[in-house]
């Protein structure tokens, strides 16, 4: 009882100590509220226009908008259950409308160019201009670049001399690239050192990966060409030879624990790549030439908006398009790979053209005059529960309170967790809700009604009641939960959000169910007014038994059953919509003694006929 | 109704003393069901649904400079070209307002614009257009399809397994199918725009119908457990009875689902005006009360009618039917077949049950 009390109160807690400690402000616009956050539709949001670029100036297709459209979707939605909306504009732009206020790290993401390339690597250097003609590769060969990186960065920051990279990587004239495509042509296979030419070398002698200017990416690569750029986190700089495998090959990427080699899971978090067929072809040619060699040209970088995401090394070849990238990841540093190769699959580029408050599509006082409808909706619901049950009404009205009071709380502290907002199918979501939390508390009471018809004691009949009620509210509650989570995992935007709010209402309607409405019946099954049925207590006997009713074997249940209450309570009128009721049938003769079973036929045969002289139910001698 | 009032209604319903014959008259519930489909079919087909800008895309202008950012003017603005249309109104940074409607052609497009530079009492070229496409496009439209086909599989798998009877499950489906077409067929016949919030409330009818489907088919279960073990009453009546015995709790559940949804339909749809609502509320209206009445009158009819032919109950209910032929032809009292047949587990007291009432020897 205790931690049932405790387990509803948890809740109401953590949001007070959210907003306590982390209270939404200005400053801070993802912190906790009191209240939770709207969608778009009731409380108007940021809209960001995005101008779609492809990398080689070509036409941009319906089919990649309609696919760039799909991967900001998932990117959106990936932050949790925002509903934003987003629609094409024109031919080349996508508008993007997200609630609330957006910080830039999110208009960074969403419009973060996602073009993808396995790249061969052929030199690695520190992050800082050099000077000397040979970058010294002297980073490690280890599967971890991040590590390599920050070890050759540490080593080497007092020589950080002038930062005169200003140009952004790829800078080359016409003659140099000429050049760069002839040393491409003469070079044996794409790792060839000899296609780093002297203005690729001197490109990547000026690279300043310390300078911000030179980690925004951007696409525009060639990817014929050898490409000279920087981690995406600034710790080192590449040489890259031509691409050998598109991202577009990579058909889905996902984190989790590696499996070591003898089949078990072991603890070390990785990202596993699954290529499609031509990809896994290209790959397995790749891999085998890039395993024999030295490093650091046994690596190969994965390549997003040109900049190097992770450059992991080669253990054994891989023939069967399935890869595997480990090193020292945490969980969240591998999900987070996972999600930026997941979303790399796409050849477009995105130009952020123009970014403005909208104010909400519904009127502010449309959705008030909704709600006070909505309100007098619940106010109607108050008022039939009380006429139906009367002070067991009390009963549902509290279990709803309890209802909505959790369900407030919780989506509070959704969106303050993971940024749930609250939209109009939401709300309308929840409106219907009172339909389903109500049911369970209909269910339950009518099922202690029919106990109660049996002619149980209150006590026992909730507790039958309550047993017979469980199985159809879990049964059904189930189906519920199903369709929710099915919905959920399957669809997006606006879908999701109400099949959000259908899950997390039926998973609060059966704890209250549980936890409230049951002990409560429990505890008021032993207060006098309605344990002896109250005539206003909604479970009167006089409102709820029947009439006498024959058990078989000589006895009756029903509490009319006795001779002296016949008088104050008349043999009710029988009306009859189409079957005919069961009558008692003469037992005895007038004089007092047993009918034979021919002379009860020949009576009971009688009476069919019109006879209407109910006799009264016998007295039975019990033999027994 | 001597006492009580409907209590006493629900006490003979529950009894069997009065009991609707809602399993025996299944034709008429049948047809009623058709007949109401086949006219959403034809409805849908020929008249079709009036899709809103999110699902076709549409012309969007954007005003910009405007002396005020009132979205009355634009509402206004828009009518006097194409009425009709639905103006979603939206304002854009301080002095901004962006105003979509669905798809226009040139002149249309033109005459707004003008006639929005004219409410705003900005210059023509700040007024600009543009096309803009589907929120809700054709890929989320067939997730959100897929999705629905997913669940709507999931929970007739459950219902089989958890009824041991797919016929059961194929009754509630079908009953669901129904209840969403026929709502569809209502919302197209009305003509008002279908938005996503139209579809969230047909999902929600979805789930409610296929809900109360699950209620009532319980009580079935729950009434028809051990009816192949006795020869009283077969499988229909016993359904029936069920149907009888959950209709009190189907009345109030409707009621206080439906009330909420009503309030936000009449009061704010029609007297306050809360127009952008009324499409949630109606497509929620339509489809709760015939989830609820179509979870009695076509749902359990419908599993009678199937699970009759399932061989076991087939000769059930034909012996049943000789017993009590047998009985009539033995002269026995009419109330005592018509109780059996109410479905009622309620003996009929004057009548022994003969030797098989008394205790067995032991050997």
């Amino acid at each position: 009882m205790l931690l049932t009390i405790l387990t509803i109160l948890l809740p109401f807690g953590a949001l007070l100590a959210g907003w306590q400690l982390d209270g939404k402000s200005s400053d801070n616009p993802d912190g906790a509220s009191l209240a939770p956050g709207l969608a778009l539709d009731l409380q108007g949001g940021t809209q960001v226009i995005l101008k779609a670029v492809t990398s080689d100036g070509s036409e941009v297709t319906p089919e990649a908008m309609e696919e760039a459209i799909g991967v900001i979707r998932q990117r959106v939605d990936a932050n949790g259950v925002t509903e934003a909306e987003i629609a094409a504009q024109g031919s080349q732009q996508i508008v993007v409308e997200i609630p609330g206020e957006v910080d830039d790290e999110t208009v960074a993401l969403i419009s973060k160019a996602a073009q993808m390339k396995f790249r061969p690597v052929l030199t690695i250097g520190n992050p800082t201009p050099t000077v000397q003609p040979s970058a010294d590769p002297s980073a490690s060969g280890d599967a971890d670049d991040e590590a390599a990186g920050d070890e050759a960065a540490e080593g080497e920051s007092a020589e950080d001399g002038s930062t005169e990279g200003e140009e952004a990587p790829g800078g080359f004239t016409e003659e140099e690239i000429a050049e760069q495509e002839a040393a491409v042509e003469a070079a044996t296979d794409a790792s060839d050192l000899s296609q780093i030419t002297p203005s690729v070398q001197a490109a990547f002698d000026e690279l300043d990966c310390t300078d911000p200017q030179n980690l925004q990416g951007g696409g525009g690569d060639r990817p014929d060409l050898p490409l000279v750029t920087c981690d995406q986190t600034g710790i080192a700089k590449y040489v890259l030879g031509p691409v050998e495998v598109d991202g577009t090959d990579l058909s889905s990427a996902s984190s989790g624990l590696v499996p070591n080699s003898n089949g078990t899971v072991s603890n070390v978090w990785g990202v596993t790549l699954d290529l499609n067929s031509d990809g896994a072809r290209d790959f397995r040619e790749t891999t085998e030439r890039l395993f024999p060699l030295e490093s650091p040209r046994n690596q190969f970088a994965i390549v997003l908006d040109a900049l190097v995401v992770s450059a992991p090394s080669i253990n054994d070849p891989i023939t069967n398009g399935q890869a595997v990238i480990s090193g020292s990841f945490t969980q969240s540093s591998a999900a987070t790979l996972a999600n930026q190769l997941s979303f790399g699959s796409l050849p477009l580029t995105f130009q952020v053209d123009g970014q403005n408050q909208i104010s909400a599509t519904l009127g502010s006082e449309q959705l008030q005059r909704g709600l006070i409808a909505g309100l007098i909706g619940l106010a109607l619901v108050v008022v039939y529960s009380l006429f139906q049950y009367r002070t067991l009404g009390l009963l549902t009205v509290a279990s709803l309170v309890v209802a909505a009071a959790m369900t407030y709380v919780t989506i509070a502290l959704l969106s303050w967790g993971i940024g749930y907002r609250l939209s109009l199918p939401g709300v309308a979501g929840l409106i219907v809700a009172i339909g389903f939390t109500a049911d369970s508390f209909i269910v339950y009471f009518e099922r202690i009604r029919d106990e109660l018809r049996d002619g149980r004691s209150l006590r026992l009949a909730v507790q039958r009641g309550w047993v017979r009620a469980r199985r159809t509210i879990y049964a059904a509650k189930a189906v519920n939960l199903l369709s929710a989570v099915i919905l959920y995992f399957m669809t997006v935007g606006g879908v999701r959000g109400f099949a959000f709010t259908l899950g997390l209402t039926t998973i609060i309607d059966v704890m209250v169910v549980i936890w409230f409405t049951h002990p409560v019946m429990e505890l008021i099954a032993k207060v006098p007014f309605f344990r002896d049925g109250h005539k206003a207590s909604g479970l009167s006997p006089d409102r709820l038994s029947s009439p006498p009713r024959y058990r078989g074997a000589g006895q009756f249940t029903g509490r009319t059953s006795a001779g002296t209450e016949d008088e104050v309570v008349p043999e009710p009128e029988r009306e009859l919509v189409s079957a005919q009721s069961a009558r008692p049938a003469p037992r005895v003769t007038e004089d007092g003694r047993r009918m034979t079973i021919a002379e009860r036929r020949a009576a009971e045969r009688k009476a069919a006929a019109g006879s209407a002289d109910a006799a009264q139910p016998a007295q039975n001698e019990e033999k027994h | 109704m001597a006492r009580g009032g409907f209590a006493q209604w629900g006490n003979d319903l529950y009894t069997g003393r009065r009991s609707y014959p809602i399993v025996q008259r299944r034709g008429i519930w049948f047809s009623i069901v058709a007949l109401f489909s086949v006219a959403s079919v034809l409805i849908l087909v020929f008249q079709g649904l009036n899709l809103g800008i999110d699902f076709r895309g549409g012309s969007e202008f954007t005003v910009s400079g405007a002396s005020t950012t009132d979205e009355d003017v634009a509402i206004d603005a828009v009518a006097a070209v194409a009425p009709g249309e639905e103006p979603h109104v939206t304002q854009v940074g301080g002095n901004a307002v962006r105003v979509q409607v669905s798809e226009l052609d040139n002149e249309q497009t033109d005459r707004v614009a003008e006639a929005l530079a004219d409410a705003y009492g900005v210059e023509v070229s700040e007024v600009t257009s543009n096309f803009i496409g589907p929120t809700w496009g054709e890929s989320v439209s067939l997730r959100a399809l897929w999705g629905t086909l997913a669940f709507v599989v999931a929970a007739g798998l459950f219902m089989a397994i958890y009824f041991r009877a797919w016929r059961m499950s194929v009754a509630a489906v079908v009953a669901m199918l129904a209840d969403v077409l026929i709502s569809a067929g209502v919302y197209a016949v009305i003509g008002w725009e279908v938005t996503p919030s139209t579809i969230i409330g047909f999902l929600t009818i979805l789930g409610f119908s296929l809900y109360d489907k699950m209620v009532v088919f319980d009580k079935v279960r729950e009434n028809t457990d051990t009816v192949l073990e006795q020869t009283r009453s077969t499988y229909g009546e016993r359904a029936n009875l069920a149907v009888n015995q959950t209709l009190v709790r189907s009345i109030n559940t409707s009621v206080v689902a439906l009330l909420p949804v009503a309030g936000i339909l009449f009061v704010g749809g029609f007297l306050l005006g809360a127009g952008t609502l009324k499409d949630i509320s109606l497509s929620l209206f339509v489809g709760i009360a015939a989830g609820a009445l179509s979870s009695l009158f076509l749902a359990t009819p419908l599993d009678v009618a199937l699970r009759e032919r399932e061989p076991k109950i087939a000769a059930h209910t034909r012996k049943v039917m000789d017993l009590r032929a047998g009985l009539v032809a033995d002269g026995a009292d009419e109330s005592v077949v018509a109780a059996a047949a109410s479905g009622s587990a309620q003996l009929v007291p004057g009548t022994h049950l003969g030797q098989s009432a008394q205790p067995r020897r032991r050997r």
